[in-house]
């Protein structure tokens, strides 16, 4: 049953409205619930194809479902809807604006409409796709605060990697951070790229949910195998490359390669004067889990992460 | 007048991108400050453009103090000004946003840190401020509580108010957040407008300046003596929301004074002309800040008012 969130009434003949598909058992289920949240930067879209995929496979075994799973496929209509990674007209990284406040402005009140309605789930999926600079293998990201109740369900959800990093007093002001202070446990996913569709990442991440929802005991139904992800709860092990100078990046390797000290990850070149400007290679043995996807680079730009230690290979 | 590059980025196909600062007097590094940091921030550059101006006249009569530096950057973003970007060229991010930087991050750290690497070590530091919400404010000086801040010294400005705002998640990485951590003491100031230039309230700001630089006796300058401050703090401004979306018609402006149930604004139907709000000072007192937009989505915060206290 498609339920609608929060609504505000718009200046001009519209009505914003987030909504989500609420899938039960007809008798209502056991209690325990899980919750899909996708599409808070609106230019991520790999959450797209898991919400659809999930809806789907669900509906057409109801039989099995034993709880509640509530799927919100757009935090951000407008930004979905244009292109646009934040809240377009108030230029707003709608991720840094939880909990929200009912009594404040339309996109606050928004925001603690959102978390009241997730809130006390069993378990939530925040999921995001890098942005449209960087790819990313699937990953789960931590805040070293939430680490000990989110660990043991990270390591079920089929992902790569799991990334404990360190706290951040601007991380607060996230979704996932609001949901988990008040003690529901929330899964920030990142995977694949912005503006695109990995297909074969969201069938990953969609075996993971489900195998979830089973040891949940929302789902009766078929299981499936997950992989085993590597941890990294060391900030120093894991390596950023930033772009010397500004150039056209042309990538030598695929994110999740694994290289030893030397390969070459990539150049920087310029095509005003047909010259390599720099060449990025691995400072040391690792598995390169991001890289730069887009071209264009200005002095600083994120080329790719490692994940330092040859025993770190999938 | 010395003009020195603070930091240089190199680019593909653009001229370089360059943070330029204009330096007067010599000797301890005693006053900062910055303009622009926002491709829409035209009222801050040209505060900095009439401030570095003047400063030129008063550094030829010999009227900066011996051993002072005064160091002004107008703006920190020429890159987005020169495009009409309100943030940064290629990912949207906001300077502002990534104080105290940092020297091998991505290109908006690394000019936040290249930047803050040269201006941290001042005694003051000023920046001429605009807010996140479209809007008109009575001219006034912003001071971030951190422990460091001085409200003393914030009155030395001149200005009608001086506003103390308890820092947010996303303040801790401002500008004046961090200078405030680096033990510079630091004041935000706003005047009325961002896109647009107000030459008065532009004259009033500087002024203002001009006005601090002599009380803290980094030059003499005979202008005008201001007004004697009041402080007020952001929790005790009184926020009014209207409740429907549509046209906004203010009919009461920044700083005007403003009686408890007297009609600040309507909201009109944007199809049939109704009103279909109507918004009432539930207080007695001024006008601090105002919504300057055609239309107004639902509940928005369109007035600010520091209320009246009882006088004794
Ligand atoms: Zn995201």
């Amino acid at each position: 049953m498609i339920e609608t969130v929060v609504k505000v009434d718009l200046p001009v003949d519209e009505m914003l409205q987030i909504r989500k598909m609420r899938l039960q058992p007809e008798n209502g289920g056991n209690g325990r619930r899980i919750s899909i949240v996708t599409g808070i930067h609106g230019d991520e879209l790999e959450g797209q194809y898991v919400c659809y995929k999930l809806s789907d496979y669900i509906r057409k075994n109801m039989k099995y479902l034993a709880g509640t799973v509530d799927v919100y496929p757009a935090l951000n209509p407008f930004g979905i809807d244009s292109i646009t990674r934040g809240i377009p007209a108030f230029d707003l990284d709608m991720n840094r604006i939880f909990p929200g406040n009912t009594e404040g402005d339309m996109n606050e009140y928004l925001a603690a409409q959102i978390v009241r309605d997730a809130a006390g789930s069993d378990l939530v999926f925040d999921i995001h796709a890098s942005n449209i600079f960087l790819t990313e293998v699937p990953q789960i990201r931590i805040n070293e605060l939430h680490a000990d109740s989110l660990v043991p369900y990270a390591r079920e959800a089929n992902v790569d990697f799991i990334w404990i990093h360190g706290a951040s007093t601007v991380l607060e002001s996230t979704f996932a951070h609001s949901l988990n202070a008040a003690g529901t446990p929330t899964l920030v996913v990142e995977m694949g790229v912005g503006m695109r569709i990995t297909q074969a990442y969201g069938d990953q991440l969609f075996a993971g949910i489900v195998h979830l929802m089973k040891r949940l005991g929302i789902w009766k139904g078929e299981d499936f195998d997950v992989r085993t992800p590597i941890v990294s709860a060391d900030n120093e092990d894991v390596g950023f490359l930033n772009a010397s100078t500004s150039g056209i990046f042309l990538k030598n390797v695929e994110h999740g390669a694994v290289l030893k000290k030397g390969d070459l990850i990539g150049r920087i070149v310029n095509p005003l004067t047909g010259t390599v400007a720099d060449e990025i290679t691995s400072p040391a043995d690792g598995w390169l889990f991001t890289i730069r996807e887009y071209p264009v680079v200005s002095e600083g730009s994120l080329l790719g992460r490692i994940l330092y230690g040859k025993e770190n290979s999938v | 007048m010395e003009k020195k590059i603070l930091f240089k980025i190199k680019a593909l196909y653009r001229d370089d991108f360059r943070v330029s600062g204009f330096s007067f007097g010599s000797g301890e590094k005693a006053v900062c400050i910055v303009g622009s940091m926002r491709g829409n921030e035209n009222q801050q550059l040209y505060c900095c453009s009439q401030l570095i101006r003047k400063l030129k006249e008063l550094e030829a009569k010999g009227r900066i103090h011996e051993g002072k530096e005064i160091l002004v950057v107008p703006c920190v973003n020429p890159y987005s000004m020169n495009i009409k970007k309100r943030f940064w060229s290629i990912d949207n991010t906001d300077i502002n946003r990534m104080f105290p930087g940092y020297d091998e991050g991505e290109t908006t750290q690394r000019i936040a840190g290249g930047l803050f690497e040269a201006i941290k070590d001042y005694v003051y530091g000023l920046q001429f401020a605009s807010f996140y919400m479209p809007g008109r404010f009575v001219p006034h000086i912003r001071v971030m509580k951190t422990g460091f801040e001085d409200v003393e010294l914030a009155k030395k400005f001149g200005f009608p108010y001086v506003v103390l705002h308890t820092p947010r998640p996303f303040d801790t990485t401002t500008l004046n957040y961090n200078w405030q951590v680096w033990e510079t003491k630091a004041f935000s100031v706003y005047t009325t407008f961002t896109e647009e230039i107000d030459r008065a309230s532009a004259r009033q700001a500087v002024e203002a300046v001009l006005n601090f630089l002599r009380k803290t006796d980094t030059i003499d300058y005979d202008g005008f003596e201001g007004y004697v401050s009041k402080v007020v703090s952001t929790e005790e401004m009184v926020t009014v929301r209207n409740r429907t979306a549509g046209f906004f018609e203010g009919k009461t402006g920044a700083g005007e004074h403003v009686r408890k149930g007297q009609v600040l604004a309507y909201i009109a139907d944007c199809y049939e002309g109704n009103v279909t709000d109507e918004i009432c000072s539930p207080t007695d007192g001024t006008i601090l800040f105002t919504h300057a937009e055609p239309r107004v989505y639902q509940n928005t915060a369109v007035y600010k008012i520091i209320p009246e206290k009882d006088e004794w």
